[in-house]
């Protein structure tokens, strides 16, 4: 039996983490976060949102269905690295195209498995999210590599990740424009149902977009810090109000900010497929796809109301403006990975364009 | 929604006597209910038959009533309490079926009792399998094509549309009884007469069969504002064609795609919507096409469940818990979440680990049965294990399961298939059975791959390849060998799951030996948290598993503490009750100022609940595990020891291996005094307490030189076993033979099936075996009795047995007060038990049972630890003895506890309470119902009332057989029981029975004065079965009175008790039964029916908490 190569996670402020290197041959920095869901790791991965961050998994066996280009929520995977306890050797499931170590690899993205990932996120939980590096080197290696990590605050990941031109998709009756900030490819086939979906680059100023005529413009997840996407908050603020807006995520934080509210980080996040969330409106409890580091301050926000609170630690899920046809959720009604429970949320941009700016 | 205020009185139905398929499971999600509902300030009145359980402990509701479970007997106890609401769906299936017959037969609306949780409706929609397959089907589900019907001839026309192969299941039943798979014509027409039968509404569903596909359980949960969530979903590792409850399990679900759980979610939700489920969990079960991914439903469950059980320990979400809350008014994001202290309980669980449940079959009980598993459940137990990875968690359940296994193969246990071919090898395997993981990981051990095997088995890849994994440690284990071992070797070796146990096996070494060098190699367990949230959140709830990672959760403990070992997964012999004698020190100690720690590995119990103890380890109940356990607890505080003796069995055979000074209450010694026959003996000799003459042998020349001496009959069985296992009764030197050929594989593991014997662990085999002149007709006792430090006995009570000795006091009704023993014998009983609590030093409990023979009391057997009867007598009487013996075990006397006011005086004056086992016959049609030495009981009930009769007859009707009113008795006796058949004849024939016998009998009787209307030919020829088993087909018997004959095969007559079997014609096989039976049949028609609770027959046996 050939003992397999040997990979580690050592964490900025020295934590090491042993185990077996798989992926790709190399090694990798970023922000270090976990992730809860049971299933969906390749949704996870390919997801832009985790652009600059190395997720560690919770659960145990990861890889067991395979993958398939059908669940992809980018065509490749994002995020930095990979840290999983077990990863499956024989993926079993008939939607299955290929396994999960050969496309990191194909990727370029390193893994580490055989990792106490409860002992990794334990960590986390109590030191709150930290860089990391992570790949089949020594400890001194992987150190320096961590250290050298910049902290993801003030950096704007989504300009690496958003589309290089326009483009168009989706068959539904209606027209939106769709700002990709690292847009994943469930939300597109939500909106595809409603409107034939022109998604443009992150910069795209809203003259451009007007001069779209859109039904409704959409604000999408991305990754890192919002108040460091540049140009979004006063592009979004001079759009509000002539046009129905939807955010969701990354888009949530920055319609906030153009209605002048404020971001902050949490400790260590909400990345996983079991938030109750409650809608303020009906009191029902939604179980949501969630997937951010930073929330929209309490307060901070003039002119909308909080339509939706997370019910573990009160965060701000939704917002709805009060005087423009505009709103928001913090976490993913289009799921991939996670619960439908927030499906209507689409619906209710449906109806919002149906009654116009 | 707030808790409703316009419900005051709330009616809880448990689910009676433990059976196959419905196990204690329900008294986990019924004391949890009790709790709640109590804590929530509603009066609660609770109704069950079974005396064994938790939740019937008088401090647990304001009235306790332990009644039968029928319409008569809840409708008397509604009249009586005008309870406002009836929660059934925590009760198994016995609640809901009795939950709608009294709503049908409108008792509910006559007294204005509200259902919650489940209405009718909902059960209903659920129930039938019909309306439910019509319900999906209106929310666009998919079920498998199929048909009801009511008649053969209706069954044979639906077979037509669906086609073979086909499943034939009864409705309104659970545990899939009368259920199987039929694949030819003829074998489809013999279901479906048995599927008719068994079915109380004689209705029988035709369903295309989809076995093969993979099988997957959701539990759900649904609060009163529709909020739904999935608690765990759970993957059998036996496709679909084997039942849930006879597969082996594994959450959460291994092989499913986001996009298909997801599917599966929006469907289970949908599910629970249509039926109408307004609050609570239930459990929907879907079967995956694994080649296209296609979906279809298979059932919902309107009520917790077994699964449920297993889901809420897998998790540590408590469904049972919240369900109660939910159905009294609160909504999920109203409750909090017990583990996190900060999140609510609407959310859906993460887990960090994998969770395995291997189920334990008792097949050697029935011999000649095939231990072939099906869509029928036949299962009686089952252990549930918790690693960080799926090999780990399986090898550990495999261990859990004490059937002499140490894991996936690689021990004694595996020779057995070492004869086996590759191609029997892959046959047996296609079949689910209880050696199925062994017989694939053999096959892959050989070199099979994992595509044949799948191709065989169905078994999904994943699981085989996970199989494989174990298979290449080994070799690799196997090629490094003791020596070349290095912490690294030891931690991937461990991470597999390999125990010490399995690893002495494969380098042949003693396992002490490696046990050292791998604590030399610095290698031991990590305990994590079981903590709902994948360590998201904080735990604050001491849940732990033993896992091999970097980094353990053990915390200090502030006070001093007590290690329990529960009692393992349940089996016939050992089950509940001493999962309620644990529970009972857990609580005591708890109060006494103790953090108690428990250790247990049945996922159906009360005390794996994390709320019973302050701490709880799932872990297996073995050597290193149990050792393990005790050095990290010892590392945290304060161990003032370790309870071995309340678990049955199981904790007293570790208790040799746990260093002694730890041992509490009796010393290993004294255990060993006891059971050892030699010691035994002579100290019987030294008190001059007469013993039934007898010897030990190991060769079959030894057994018949003992029996020279004490002649025949005589019982022949091995040492160190629980439950009668292996014991026999022979009448000649041929039987002796016999009996001796089937010890002599004894503890030769996994061995013959005569020899599985070993299963029940090694120990026995080092034990000569035991041979005892059989006392005939005698009557057995039992008695309970606590003796502490200072030297005080309290007897708990003397119970004496309807059934005589040679019926194993397990399978036996007894009685407290004793209704026939002379005040004389009852004495000497008494002084006897003193002398030997005495002679063994005794700290806590002791059970001696006695045969009384001729007005001379024998004693057959003492154990110092807690019994069978222990919370038989706790309600029988009063007397908390299981609480009391905890205490006494940590140093309290009897006088310290009476003045406390734990310890009360018995309470017996003014009741009788009868205690009747319930057999599992129904699950194993042609099994003879014969009763004999070896117990076969799966539970028992209890019946209590002013007289011996009324009690008796309640203690019938609890365990499903009403004594007749009137009609006709089938008298077949054996010779040595004609002179007292003639008693319980002409009593029968007063009450205004008319008699029926066979032609000896019927002589007998008629030259005895006593008038037989019909006489039957002499038992035996051909043409007399045909008469007596026509007589019962044509339900012209209401009663069958039929005892082996004494000498022979006692099998004979067996065809009269399996024909009454299959009419449902209640059959006694002893003349004591028959006494008994007639003097309940007078009393039930002399007295009017009435119910009372225990608090009233007896008070709480504690004060309130
Ligand atoms: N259509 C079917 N084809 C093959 N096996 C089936 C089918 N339906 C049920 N089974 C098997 O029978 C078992 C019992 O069926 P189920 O509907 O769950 O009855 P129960 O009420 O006894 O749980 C299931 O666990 C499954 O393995
Ligand atoms: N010498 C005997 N004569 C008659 N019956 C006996 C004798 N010894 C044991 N039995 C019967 O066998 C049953 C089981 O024996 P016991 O020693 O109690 O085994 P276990 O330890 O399994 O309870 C007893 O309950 C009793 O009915
Ligand atoms: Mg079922
Ligand atoms: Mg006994």
């Amino acid at each position: 039996m050939t003992r397999p190569r040997p990979g580690r996670l050592v964490l900025a402020d020295g934590e090491v983490f042993e185990g077996e290197a798989f992926g790709a041959d190399t090694i990798a920095s970023g922000e270090v976060v976990f992730n809860t869901v049971l299933t969906g790791y390749q949704e996870v991965i390919t997801d832009p949102s985790y652009a600059g961050q190395i997720v560690a998994f919770t659960a145990t066996h990861i890889g067991n269905y395979g993958v398939t280009a059908l669940d992809g929520e980018s065509a490749r995977p994002q995020c930095r690295a990979v840290v999983v306890r077990d990863l499956a050797r024989r993926p079993s499931n008939w939607r299955a195209e290929g396994d999960l170590d050969d496309l990191l690899r194909a990727a370029g993205v390193p893994g580490v498995s055989g990792v106490d990932t409860r002992r990794l996120t334990r960590h986390l939980r109590r030191r709150g999210a930290i860089a990391g590096a992570a790949g089949p080197a020594d400890e001194a290696t992987l150190l320096d590599a961590a250290r050298a990590e910049p902290a993801t605050e003030g950096i704007d990941l989504v300009a690496g990740v958003t589309c290089a031109a326009p483009y168009t998709t989706g068959t539904g009756p209606r027209r939106v424009v769709a700002y990709d900030y690292g847009v994943k490819a469930t939300m597109l086939r939500h909106l595809g149902r409603l409107a034939t979906v022109e998604v443009v680059p992150a910069s795209t100023p809203a003259g451009e977009v007007l001069a779209r005529r859109p039904d409704g413009v959409f604000l999408s997840n991305g990754p890192g810090d919002p108040a460091a996407v540049t140009g979004a908050r006063d592009t979004i603020a001079s759009l509000l109000g002539r046009v129905p807006v939807f955010g969701i995520c990354l888009g949530h934080q920055l319609l906030a900010a153009a209605l002048g509210g404020t971001t902050y980080k949490l400790d260590f996040g909400h990345h996983g497929g079991n938030h109750p969330v409650k809608r303020v409106a009906t009191d029902a409890v939604e179980i949501t796809s969630q997937n951010h580091s930073y929330a929209v301050a309490e307060g901070s926000v003039e002119g909308a109301d909080v339509t939706h609170v997370n019910l573990n630690d009160g965060v701000i899920e939704g917002l709805s403006c009060r005087d423009v046809p505009a709103f928001s959720v913090q976490y993913h009604p289009e799921a991939g990975p996670g619960p439908h429970d927030a499906r209507y949320l689409f619906a209710e941009f449906e109806a919002l364009m149906e009654r116009g700016a | 929604m707030p808790r409703r205020d316009d419900i005051e009185t709330i009616l809880l139905i448990g689910s009676g006597p433990i059976v196959i398929g419905q196990a204690s499971e329900f008294d986990y999600s019924g004391t949890q209910a009790c709790r709640v509902l109590r804590a929530e300030g509603y009066r609660l009145v609770l109704a069950n038959s079974n005396p064994a359980t938790i939740m019937t402990d008088p401090d647990f509701a304001d009235r306790t009533y332990v009644e039968p479970l029928d319409v008569d007997a809840v409708s008397a106890i509604i009249d009586r309490e005008r309870p406002d609401a009836l929660l059934a769906t925590l009760g198994g299936q016995t609640a809901l079926n009795l939950a709608m017959e009294l709503s049908e037969g409108g008792v509910l609306d006559r007294y204005g009792v509200e259902l919650i949780g489940a209405n009718a409706e909902a059960i209903a929609t659920a129930e039938d399998r019909d309306r439910f397959k019509q319900a999906m089907q209106g929310i666009g589900l998919t079920v498998p094509a199929s048909g009801i019907a009511r008649t053969l001839d209706e069954a044979r026309q639906v077979i037509e549309e669906v086609g073979l192969p086909a499943i034939v299941r009864p409705a309104y039943i659970m545990g899939g009884k009368g259920a199987g798979i039929a694949t030819t014509a003829p074998e489809f027409v013999r279901m479906a007469a048995v599927g008719l039968a068994a079915s109380p509404i004689s209705e029988i569903l035709i369903e295309k069969s989809v076995a093969g596909w993979k099988e997957y359980e959701l539990e759900v949960m649904r609060d009163g504002h529709d909020n739904c969530v999935v608690v765990c979903s759970i993957e059998n590792l036996d496709p679909m064609g084997v039942h849930t409850g006879d597969s082996i399990t594994v959450a959460p679900a291994q092989t499913l795609s986001d996009v298909e759980y997801q599917a599966m979610r929006d469907a289970a939700f949908a599910c629970i919507r249509r039926v109408g489920v307004e609050t609570g969990g239930s459990n929907v079960q879907f079967a995956l096409d694994p080649a296209t991914g296609e979906m279809v439903v298979i059932e919902m469950n309107p009520r917790v469940s077994r699964s449920s059980a297993l889901a809420s320990k897998a998790t540590g979400f408590p469904i049972a818990k919240i369900a109660a809350r939910l159905a009294v008014g609160y909504t999920l994001d109203e409750i909090t979440n017990d583990i996190t202290t900060k999140t609510p309980a609407s959310f859906e669980p993460t887990i960090d680990y994998v969770v395995t449940k291997v189920p334990r079959w008792a097949f050697e009980k029935f011999p000649g049965y095939p231990d072939l598993l099906g869509t029928q459940m036949q299962s009686v137990g089952e252990a549930m294990a918790i690693g960080r990875t799926f090999p780990e968690s399986l090898q550990k359940a495999l261990r859990s399961l004490e059937h002499g296994r140490h894991g996936l193969n690689c021990d004694p246990g595996e020779e057995a298939m070492a004869g086996l071919s590759d191609s029997e090898l892959l046959a047996r395997a296609g079949t689910g059975s209880p050696d199925r993981p062994f017989h694939l990981e053999a096959l892959l051990r050989r070199g099979i791959s994992v595509e044949r095997v799948h191709q065989a088995t169905a078994v999904d890849p994943w699981f085989l390849d996970q199989i494989c994994r174990i298979v290449e440690e080994r070799s690799h284990l196997a090629a490094t060998g003791a020596a070349g071992m290095d912490r690294w070797a030891w931690r991937r070796a461990k991470r597999l799951g390999f125990s010490d146990a399995q690893l002495a096996w494969l380098w042949g070494r003693p396992e002490a030996e490696v046990r050292t060098a791998r604590l030399e190699a610095e290698v031991t367990p990590t305990y994590k948290t079981v903590d709902t949230c994948g360590a998201e959140f904080e735990a604050h709830t001491p849940y732990h598993y033993s896992t091999w990672e970097d980094e353990d959760e053990v915390a200090p403990s502030r006070r001093p503490k007590v290690v329990i070992l529960g009692s393992g997964p349940n089996r016939i012999g050992q089950g509940i009750e001493f999962d309620y004698c644990c529970v009972h020190a857990s609580f005591a100690l708890g109060d006494a100022g103790f953090e108690t720690v428990m250790v247990n590995c049945n996922p159906e119990t009360v005390s794996t609940d994390y709320d019973t103890s302050d701490r709880l380890y799932f872990e297996p109940l073995t050597t290193e595990d149990v050792l393990s356990v005790l050095d990290a607890e010892a590392a945290s505080g304060d161990l003032v020891g370790v309870v071995v003796s309340l678990g049955g069995q199981t904790p007293l055979k570790l208790a040799g291996e746990i260093p002694p000074e730890l041992v509490l209450g009796t010393s290993p010694d004294a255990i060993d005094l006891a059971e050892d026959r030699e010691r035994w003996s002579g100290l019987c000799a030294r008190l001059d307490i007469p013993q039934p003459p007898g010897g030990v042998a190991s060769s079959l020349d030894g057994a018949l030189a003992v029996v020279g001496r004490i002649g025949y009959p005589a019982l022949v069985r091995p040492s160190y076993v629980l439950g009668g296992r292996a014991m026999s009764i022979v009448y000649d030197d041929d039987g002796l033979a016999a009996a001796m050929a089937e010890l002599a594989t004894f503890g030769a593991p996994g061995g013959a099936r005569a020899g599985s014997l070993g299963r029940e662990g090694g120990l026995s085999a080092e034990r000569p075996v035991l041979i005892d002149r059989f006392l005939e007709d005698a009557v057995e006792v039992d008695v309970d009795a606590v003796r502490d430090a200072t030297g005080e006995v309290l007897i708990g009570a003397v119970m004496e047995h309807v059934e005589e000795a040679g019926v194993h006091s397990g399978d036996s009704a007894c009685a407290i007060p004793p209704p026939t023993l002379a005040a004389r014998v009852v004495a000497t009983i008494e002084g006897h038990t003193r002398a030997i609590a005495d002679a063994l030093d005794v700290r806590g409990l002791l059970n001696v049972q006695y045969a009384v023979a001729q007005g001379e009391v024998y004693v057959i057997e003492a154990n110092p630890r807690a019994s069978r009867t222990v919370p038989f007598v706790a309600k029988a009487t009063g007397v908390a003895l299981a609480k009391v013996a905890a205490r006494v075990m940590v140093g309290a006397s009897l006088a310290d506890l009476r003045s406390e006011g734990l310890l009360m005086a018995p309470r017996t004056a003014g009741h009788v309470a009868v205690k009747e086992a319930v057999l599992p016959f129904n699950r194993f049609p042609e099994a003879d119902s014969l009763l004999g030495p070896e117990m076969r009981s799966t539970g028992e009930v209890m019946g209590i009332d002013r007289t011996f009769g009324l009690a008796f007859a309640k203690s019938q009707i609890a365990a499903g057989d009403r004594l007749p009113e009137r009609g006709a008795v089938f008298f077949s006796l054996a010779d040595r029981d004609k002179a007292n058949g003639v008693i319980a004849a002409r009593r029968f024939a007063a009450l205004g029975f008319d008699l029926v016998a066979t032609a000896g009998t019927a002589a007998h009787l008629e030259a005895a004065g006593v008038s037989v209307s019909t006489v039957l030919d002499k038992v035996g020829e051909h043409d007399a079965e045909v008469t007596a088993v026509e007589l019962l087909a044509a339900g012209k018997v209401a009663l069958v009175v039929n005892t082996p004959r004494g000498h022979g095969p006692r099998a004979d007559g067996a065809y009269i008790r399996s024909a009454a079997a299959a009419h449902r014609v209640p059959c006694l096989t002893t003349v004591a039964a028959a006494l008994a039976a007639a003097e309940g049949v007078g009393d039930w028609a002399a007295h009017p029916f009435a119910v009372r609770s225990l608090q009233e027959w007896v008070g709480t046996a504690t004060p309130p908490p």
